[in-house]
């Protein structure tokens, strides 16, 4: 594999839920140690791409997916996939932080113990540690790590979350629109928090501020009902965009 | 649009905060008719609730007393061990009414050393004891021969009309009639009770105790039936908590959205109206016609009960998994957990508390249910005997506390009456218990989110 080979790629998804084809013919290629930041109005079908890149649709029983989409060059829709193998490698942060009724700690090595991660209990500290790291969080609750992970405020439960999601080694994380329900504060936090994680995930944002898309990510994808309209570099897509929806977004006449 | 007043220019105009209109003082006043329709639906509940529990409690606590006259007894070796062995096995072939005799001038001695006159023979002063405490004897002397030859003195029951005149029931006109018992026997009950023979004290006795025969209730306790009600509770929980709870999360979390489950999940609903008796019909013909189980078990009661608590239990069950939300599932897939670690290790937890909830007030009505009880056989069964042993609780014939309420409120002596309430006052102690249980649990089990 090249280095510049996409972490993943999508060629001609198709998502239908019941009746309604929430995705059209979508094709995407998404690189490793990037942000990329999926924008576009509400209904647009950001949000479900997303869902697709881990099977989170799965759950839902009324969603069809077909296409192809390849993680590594392997087929995540194949049938030899376990969708929960899956999952380990690509991480999933929503939109909602959404702790579990437990301790910091647990929250975090529930990933590790259910995927076996960790021999001894040393082994799950430091895993446990490690993670809260790299979620900007250790050193806010290295004292309390028995404390409920719902007493924390909003911002620290999502980059809790975070914590968590990066606690199983993913190698894409996938943040669903992750700040919607913060303050400006906890906001930038969790942004920098991105830019951090970078250096080590491949990053797919859904995002409802384009601020936000231009602030964090080095690839945007502008979607509008279901079409994938524009993909190309941040800064292109916010400056010189080639397709007209594409600007009428950007300088806020649709969506 | 309702809220909006129309536009009209006087409303345009300045209007104050301090008068106010039409219209809200209409609104408020429908507000405080309201609230107080509601305080009225609640205290006439409450004040129906008091009156309920008051009458049951005057009713049912005379039946947790009972008169006692305490007797010593001359058991003399003659009589009780003819062939002077301390043998029981031939000790046991002097019946009751061997022992009869004694009691009656044990009585009678006991008369006369109070110094009452009477003309009575021992025989007739008899009826004050209970046609059961010659058994009581009996037993007493069979469990520990050693006591032949000797004088014992015991705690015997008193009869039921003795019982009933000193709990008021039983008055000297009432006796006009009664061939057991003549006012003659209540003047000598009367000086007995100042000497401190005739007592009336706590009856434990009913707590304990079985059924028995309908002209000896002061024998009759409630006992034996509360085992077979538990018998029964113990086959319900095995099979209705497992199952109900299976049956809730499968439906819930796992089933396909079509057509079938849909059926089956109105068809769930619609079981639990379905009343009690068709189980009981149900029960009869699949577990006795044709399984061939055996009549008046506690385990066909509890397969019946069993049938009719499990709606009962999915239902809740599957309202408190639902309850859970759904960013719980989503977190725990999200990590890369199978859709079981992500119920079992996360919404069954949190659904817990309301399971149990459930499972505890499905139990509490297959407690107090009776009328599927009543087509296996389970009432109308005098529950004479403790089971002995487990299986025999399980597969011997008894009866089941509401029945036995039911059966006891059939008979025609008043002294039956009055155990039918006190055995309602034992059936409301365990349903209560159940209740504290499914509060204890929930608060236990209860965490935020």
């Amino acid at each position: 594999m090249t280095a510049d080979a996409p972490k993943i790629l999508a060629r001609n998804v198709q998502v239908h839920y019941a009746d309604t084809h929430a995705i059209k013919d979508v094709d995407a290629d998404i690189a490793d140690r990037t942000v990329t930041a999926f924008i576009g109005p509400s209904g647009c079908g950001k949000s479900t791409f997303l869902r697709c890149l881990n099977r989170m649709n799965d759950t839902i029983d009324i969603c069809r997916v077909s296409g192809r989409i390849e993680l590594d060059g392997e087929d995540i829709y194949d049938r030899k996939v376990d969708p929960v193998r899956l999952r380990a490698r690509v991480g999933m942060v929503f939109q909602k932080p959404n702790p579990f009724p437990k301790s910091i700690y647990d929250n975090i090595a529930y990933g590790p113990r259910i995927h076996g991660l960790a021999r001894s209990r040393a082994d799950l500290d430091e895993i446990v540690e490690t993670a809260l790291r790299r979620g900007a969080i250790w050193d806010e609750v290295k004292d309390r790590l028995d404390a409920p992970g719902t007493g924390l405020s909003g911002g620290q439960q999502q980059r809790l979350c975070i914590a968590r999601a990066v606690a199983t080694e993913p190698e894409v994380l996938l943040m669903d629109e992750p700040c919607s329900a913060l303050d400006p504060i906890a906001t930038d936090q969790v942004e920098n928090l991105i830019d951090e994680l970078r250096s080590r995930y491949s990053v797919v944002i859904v995002t409802h501020s384009m601020q936000q898309a231009a602030r964090v990510s080095q690839k945007t994808a502008f979607f509008h009902l279901g079409n994938l309209v524009e993909f190309g570099d941040t800064d292109q897509i916010f400056t010189n965009p080639q397709d007209p929806r594409t600007e009428a977004y950007i300088s806020g006449r649709i969506g | 649009m309702t809220d909006q007043a129309p536009q009209t220019e006087a409303q345009t105009a300045h209007r104050s905060l301090y008068a106010p209109d039409a219209r809200t003082r209409r609104r408020n006043a429908a507000e405080r008719r309201f609230r107080l329709y509601g305080l009225i639906a609640v205290a006439v509940g409450l004040g129906f609730l008091a009156v309920l529990l008051t009458t049951i409690v005057r009713n049912g606590l005379p039946a947790f007393t009972q008169t006692h006259v305490t007797l010593e007894v001359a058991l003399p070796e003659a009589v009780v061990d003819p062939a002077g062995t301390r043998d029981p096995a031939l000790m046991a072939k002097v019946y009751t009414f061997g022992y009869e005799p004694l009691l009656d001038s044990a009585l009678a001695a006991a008369v006369a050393g109070q110094g009452i006159d009477t003309d009575m023979t021992p025989a007739r002063l008899g009826r004050i004891l209970s046609a059961g405490a010659p058994a009581q004897v009996r037993r007493a002397v069979l469990a520990d021969p050693s006591l032949a030859g000797q004088s014992v003195t015991f705690r015997l029951l008193a009869s039921s009309r003795v019982d009933g005149y000193l709990k008021g029931r039983v008055a000297r006109a009432d006796l006009a009639q009664d061939r057991n018992l003549d006012p003659q026997h209540l003047d000598i009950v009367d000086e007995l009770r100042v000497a401190g023979i005739v007592r009336r004290g706590f009856n434990a006795g009913f707590i304990t105790g079985a059924d028995a025969s309908e002209s000896r209730p002061e024998q009759a306790g409630i006992g034996v039936a509360a085992l077979g009600s538990v018998f029964m509770m113990l086959v319900v929980l095995a099979l209705a908590l497992p199952f109900g709870v299976a049956a809730a999360i499968y439906l819930e979390e796992f089933a396909p959205k079509n057509r079938l489950t849909d059926v089956i999940e109105v068809n769930i609903s619609n079981l639990a109206a379905v009343p009690s008796i068709v189980f009981g019909i149900l029960g009869l013909a699949a577990f006795i016609q044709v399984a061939h189980l055996p009549q008046s078990a506690p385990l066909v009661g509890g397969l019946v009960l069993t049938l009719m608590t499990l709606p009962r239990i999915i239902i809740p069950a599957r309202a408190a998994l639902t309850a859970v939300p759904p960013s719980i599932r989503e977190a725990a897939l999200g990590v890369g957990a199978s859709k079981t670690q992500a119920v079992f290790h996360h919404v069954l937890p949190l659904a817990m508390p309301g399971i149990l909830t459930g499972i505890i007030i499905g139990l509490a009505q297959a407690l107090g249910e009776t009328a599927p009880l009543l087509l296996i056989g389970m009432i109308g069964f005098v529950a004479s005997t403790y089971p002995d042993g487990v299986a025999s609780g399980f597969l011997d014939p008894n009866s089941a506390m509401p029945a036995q309420i039911y059966e006891w409120a059939k008979r025609a002596d008043p002294a039956y009456y009055e155990r039918a309430w006190g055995g309602i006052v034992v059936l409301l102690v365990f349903l209560l218990g159940m209740n504290l249980i499914a509060v204890i649990l929930r608060r236990r089990f209860e965490r935020r989110w």
